[in-house]
């Protein structure tokens, strides 16, 4: 395949990455965007693969690779719950960055990839290289970090070291430092101590950051590293001179950029407030602030619920974190059918950052076969709460708080909420009275037309239907 | 020893209301009470004895005999001083006392020792105490009654029609105050077919007024009036003045007014005066629901229907007992939920619990010790709720969704100072970088832009899967590595051969997991979301 063939393939494979991005706006035609994924990505393999760039020496090597990643991938991709998506999608990532770092170190080393470069060419080569490792480090360190904290294998709170501004302050700097020792050097065993110094600050960098941030915002920083993902990858192609990747490297950066953004925009909350990492930084313990909300907590147990909900015309379910973690999706979905069979208006109210990663709540819900058009955005429904007879609130806390819009003193005031308290009886699963996330009492469980359902999502849903069926 | 709950014959005039209804009697004794009624009690309410007895009740002649044996004296009517004198020592009375307005009542109770819990000093704002509330039941039912009493004096329709003798307009109907009774009449005019309008001074009530159908007509004239617990305040000069216009022009245009203003502690504002009954058409009706504390309207005659300028002018203070069985069902069922609260125990024996906000609000006289009026409750937070609203609200301008210029509006200053900023860096980039890197920095900007606008377009119950789906994407990076396995050597020059093959194929292995993984995982995803 000609050189000219190869770029002609690299530009079809763009146009159909782009395409497949385009394809998720809606779920209709979201499969076909996966496939132009597909088809654009081994188009790009093959042109590359039967390129001028690859010799057949080399077909060997990278078959063997091809087939041990993709059936550990195939693997994972069949094996993972939908629970644990966060997860694999952190994990994920870490792999793309780790291959940018192995990807610049090889580039690095290999005197036929630089040779051709002189003068300012040289120096630009070599930021491109210290830049694609750095970036690639981070990604891969924070991603492992991040895994460790979705799985559990890590606690979610937040670990913040004492002066952890200016210990990143420092790295950075030491990171600009040998940066410019690195483009100075004139030969590549010169080289290898300012790179390897740099990928340590990086590798501990990227810990550090994801270690500092709590896990409420996780969907913050699971965007984050899939946009740092991207950047790894577009500054792999300056490395290579390669359009495609820098191309694509950039799709999948502004991407997770976006998403970040629409996270916080959720949390109300400034993206390097959350990337400084802590919950209200530097005002003291948070839960301090705001006012103990005054009154008592009314329980309920699940015979009333279902009472309840047989009663009711409209419902709205608001499923949080804890629905997630106690695998209460398939028991919230026969609830649902139940009473949608009994002619009740069911629907589901997500918040942006319920979860663990952008939508994942309703990929679980997709996952129980809930009807996608059931499945509504917050802002969509957030008016409908006055005209509903019950909400039911499954496993979220921080999202459904009502001091968020009422006490301007509260940790989390501004955040936009579910306003589930204008429902005319609104209903709390949860398994105890503990706070959530941002360590913030909730007002709503003291409302008084609010009634707690204590206990474990799964075990008290399935004592509702049951309850349900009864009657 | 289960104590007796007597419901004595109400003995003011005309008052066909009593305290207990035979269905209440039941739940009464299913708390462990014993339920006395004097006999012939519920005669003007419909309720014969034996309706009481066969629900349980013990029929008492005579209230004398009746007021001796109770430990627990449920009315409606306050005490008169007969009433008081036949009272036990230490007693317990529930009823409407009104304790502001009765003084003496008050010392002569306290002198019985008796508790005496006011059922219209109920803390309304604990939305706990609704259920007892009587005041808003008495309320709702006088709105009720006064529209039926309009319709009764009024000579024409309510609805609208077109019939074969001619087209008649529907009536006309405005109310003054916008309460429980003001709400109640608006329905009950809406439900006649009527037009009906709504002014209160309070501006939150205007939702409450389109939710029962009816209209609200604002007053030109900026004055919040809500005077704290839910209660209207005393307006300033200027507002009164805008008010009065608005309604002179309400006067002329409407058939029937009903009047429902009452500030708490204070004769009934006059809302309408002799000139606007002057002005209105003749045949036209008022009602004045405040007839009691004075009346809402000049001309107002309490007790009495009178027929002034050819308008009728009812100043019934009766209404709740012109539905008399209807009004005694609710407000027995509201005692009847006051007996819960402070029979917790259902063992029959009350307990007067102070510590409990509904309980000490109600309670007047402990013991002979007189308790009115209650220490401030905390309660009406509402204000600073309201005003921390609308700084709250604007964060969520539409999230989530809108295409590019989703991105919030940057201030003027903070937007010069990135477009600075990126001035400089693309004048640095320009003069320092070669061409083929510009080349490359071209194609990432713009890349970025489409990255940018198609992104926006994902709906957000798909960011897992595009998640998934652009980390899957991002394993493009294989081609680094795919290039530096064994590439055209173009001539001689060592090559640490071993550790870039390493490294790559290494590399090739772990980003085909995610490739693969990563399609695949979305492909599972997107499968699911279905109709």
């Amino acid at each position: 395949m000609s050189a000219t063939l190869a770029t002609v393939s690299y530009i079809g494979a763009t146009i159909l990455f782009i395409l497949s991005l385009g394809g998720l706006s809606n779920p209709e035609t979201s499969r076909r965007g996966n496939l132009y994924g597909i088809i654009g990505m081994t188009i790009a393999v093959l042109a590359t693969v039967f390129g001028p760039q690859v010799t057949p020496t080399g077909y060997a090597w990278i078959v063997g690779a091809m087939v041990v990643g993709a059936a550990i991938g195939l693997y994972a991709a069949r094996i993972v719950k939908m629970t644990q998506m966060p997860e694999l999608v952190a994990l994920m990532h870490s792999l793309v960055g780790i291959a940018a770092v192995f990807i610049g170190f090889a580039n690095y080393i290999d005197p036929a990839a630089t040779s051709q470069f002189k003068g300012a060419e040289k120096t630009i080569h070599e930021l491109e290289i210290y830049i694609g490792v750095l970036i690639g480090a981070v990604t891969f360190s924070g991603s492992v970090i991040a895994f460790g904290k979705l799985s559990g294998k890590i606690g979610g709170k937040p670990v913040l070291l004492p002066a952890r501004h200016w210990i990143n302050l420092i790295g950075l700097l030491v990171v600009i430092y040998f940066g410019g020792v690195f483009i100075n050097t004139h030969s590549v065993a010169e080289g290898m101590t300012p790179l390897i110094v740099m990928t340590v600050i990086a590798l501990l960098f990227g810990i550090h950051m994801v270690m500092a941030i709590g896990g409420a915002d996780m969907p913050v920083v699971i965007s984050m590293l899939n946009s740092y993902s991207g950047w790894a990858a577009a500054a792999t192609g300056f490395m290579l001179n390669n359009n495609l990747l820098i191309v694509t490297g950039a799709l999948v950066g502004s991407s997770g950029a976006i998403l970040s953004y629409i996270m916080c925009r959720a949390m109300n909350r400034h993206f390097i407030a959350v990337i400084a990492g802590g919950f209200g930084t530097g005002e003291g313990a948070p839960a301090a602030a705001g006012v103990q909300p005054a009154g008592e907590v009314s329980p309920i147990l699940a015979p009333e619920t279902a009472e309840l909900l047989r009663g009711a015309k409209n419902v709205i379910i608001v499923p949080g974190y804890g629905m997630a973690v106690a695998q209460a999706q398939h028991s919230v979905y026969e609830i649902t059918k139940f009473l949608r069979d009994k002619g009740v208006n069911v629907r589901f109210g997500i918040h942006p950052v319920a979860g663990r990663m952008p939508g994942h709540m309703n990929v679980l819900l997709a996952e129980a076969k809930v009807p996608y058009d059931i499945v509504l955005e917050m802002d969509e429904l957030n008016g409908d709460f006055p005209d509903t007879d019950v909400s039911m609130v499954i496993g979220a806390n921080d999202i459904v708080n009502p001091a968020a819009q009422d006490d301007p003193t509260s940790p989390i005031a501004g955040m936009p909420v579910l306003e589930v308290w204008k429902a005319k009886t609104s209903i709390v699963m949860k398994r105890s009275m503990a706070s959530g996330y941002a360590g913030v009492d909730n007002p709503l469980f003291y409302k008084e037309n609010n009634r707690m359902l204590f206990g474990e999502a799964k075990k008290t849903l399935d004592e509702v239907m049951v309850a349900l069926k009864a009657a | 020893m289960p104590q007796v709950i007597g419901v004595p014959k109400e003995t003011a005039a005309d008052e066909k209301r009593l305290a207990t209804v035979p269905e209440v009697v039941e739940k009464l004794i299913k708390l462990g009470f014993k339920v006395a009624v004097q006999s012939g009690a519920g005669d003007a309410a419909n309720f014969s004895d034996d309706t009481y007895r066969a629900a349980g009740a013990e029929i008492v002649e005579g209230a004398a005999k009746l007021w001796a044996q109770s430990d627990i004296v449920f009315k409606v009517r306050g005490p008169s001083a007969e009433e008081v004198a036949l009272m036990r020592q230490g007693g317990t009375l529930v009823s409407f006392i009104w304790p502001a307005q009765n003084p003496e009542l008050m010392k002569s109770l306290a002198a019985k020792k008796a508790t005496v819990l006011a059922i219209d000093s109920l803390p309304r704002m604990l939305s706990r105490a609704q259920k007892m509330d009587a005041l808003t039941s008495m309320a709702g039912i006088s709105g009720y009654r006064a529209v039926i009493e309009a319709a009764n004096a009024f000579g024409r329709f309510f609805a609208g029609q077109v019939t074969a003798a001619g087209k008649i307009p529907p009536a006309k109907v405005f109310v003054a105050g916008a309460g429980v009774a003001g709400l109640a009449a608006i329905g009950t005019a809406v439900g006649l077919g009527a037009i009906a309008r709504a002014n209160d001074t309070r501006s939150e009530v205007a939702d409450q007024v389109k939710s029962m159908g009816g209209e609200f007509v604002k007053v030109d004239y900026e004055e919040e009036g809500s005077g704290g617990g839910g209660y209207a305040k005393v307006m300033s000069e200027g507002f009164q003045k805008a008010q009065r216009e608005m309604y002179a022009k309400q006067a002329k245009e409407v058939d029937i007014i009903i009047t429902t203003a009452l500030i708490p502690g204070k004769p009934a504002p006059r809302l309408i005066t002799a000139d606007m009954v002057k002005s209105m058409n003749p045949g036209s009706v008022i009602v004045d629901m405040a007839a009691e504390q004075g009346g809402n309207c000049e001309l107002t005659e309490p007790g009495k229907a009178v027929v002034k300028h050819g308008v009728t002018i009812i100043g019934y203070t009766d209404l709740p007992s012109r539905l008399a069985k209807q009004s005694s069902t609710l407000y027995a069922t509201n005692l009847f939920r006051l007996t819960e609260e402070l029979c917790k125990t259902k063992d029959g024996v009350i307990n007067v619990n102070m510590d409990d906000d509904a309980i000490r609000g109600l309670t007047v006289i402990k013991e002979g010790n007189i308790t009115w009026p209650p220490p401030a409750p905390k309660l009406p937070a509402a204000p600073p709720a309201a005003a921390a609203k609308p700084a709250a609200a604007p964060p969520a301008p539409k999230a989530a969704h809108g295409h590019g210029g989703a991105s919030a509006p940057a201030s003027a200053k903070s937007a010069a100072i990135i477009f600075l900023v990126g001035a400089a860096l693309f004048w640095f980039i320009g003069a320092n970088a070669p061409a083929e890197f510009l080349a490359h920095f071209t194609v990432f900007v713009l890349a970025c832009f489409v990255g940018y606008m198609v992104i926006w377009n994902v709906t957000p119950a798909l960011h897992t899967p595009l998640m998934s789906v652009t980390n899957a994407i991002s394993s493009i990076i294989a081609i680094g590595a795919l290039v530096q396995v064994a590439p055209p050597l173009a001539g001689g020059g060592e090559r640490p051969e071993v550790w870039i093959i390493g490294l790559a194929v290494v590399s090739i292995a772990l980003v085909a997991i995610n490739m693969f993984g990563g399609f695949a995982v979305t492909q599972r995803m997107l499968e699911m979301f279905r109709k």
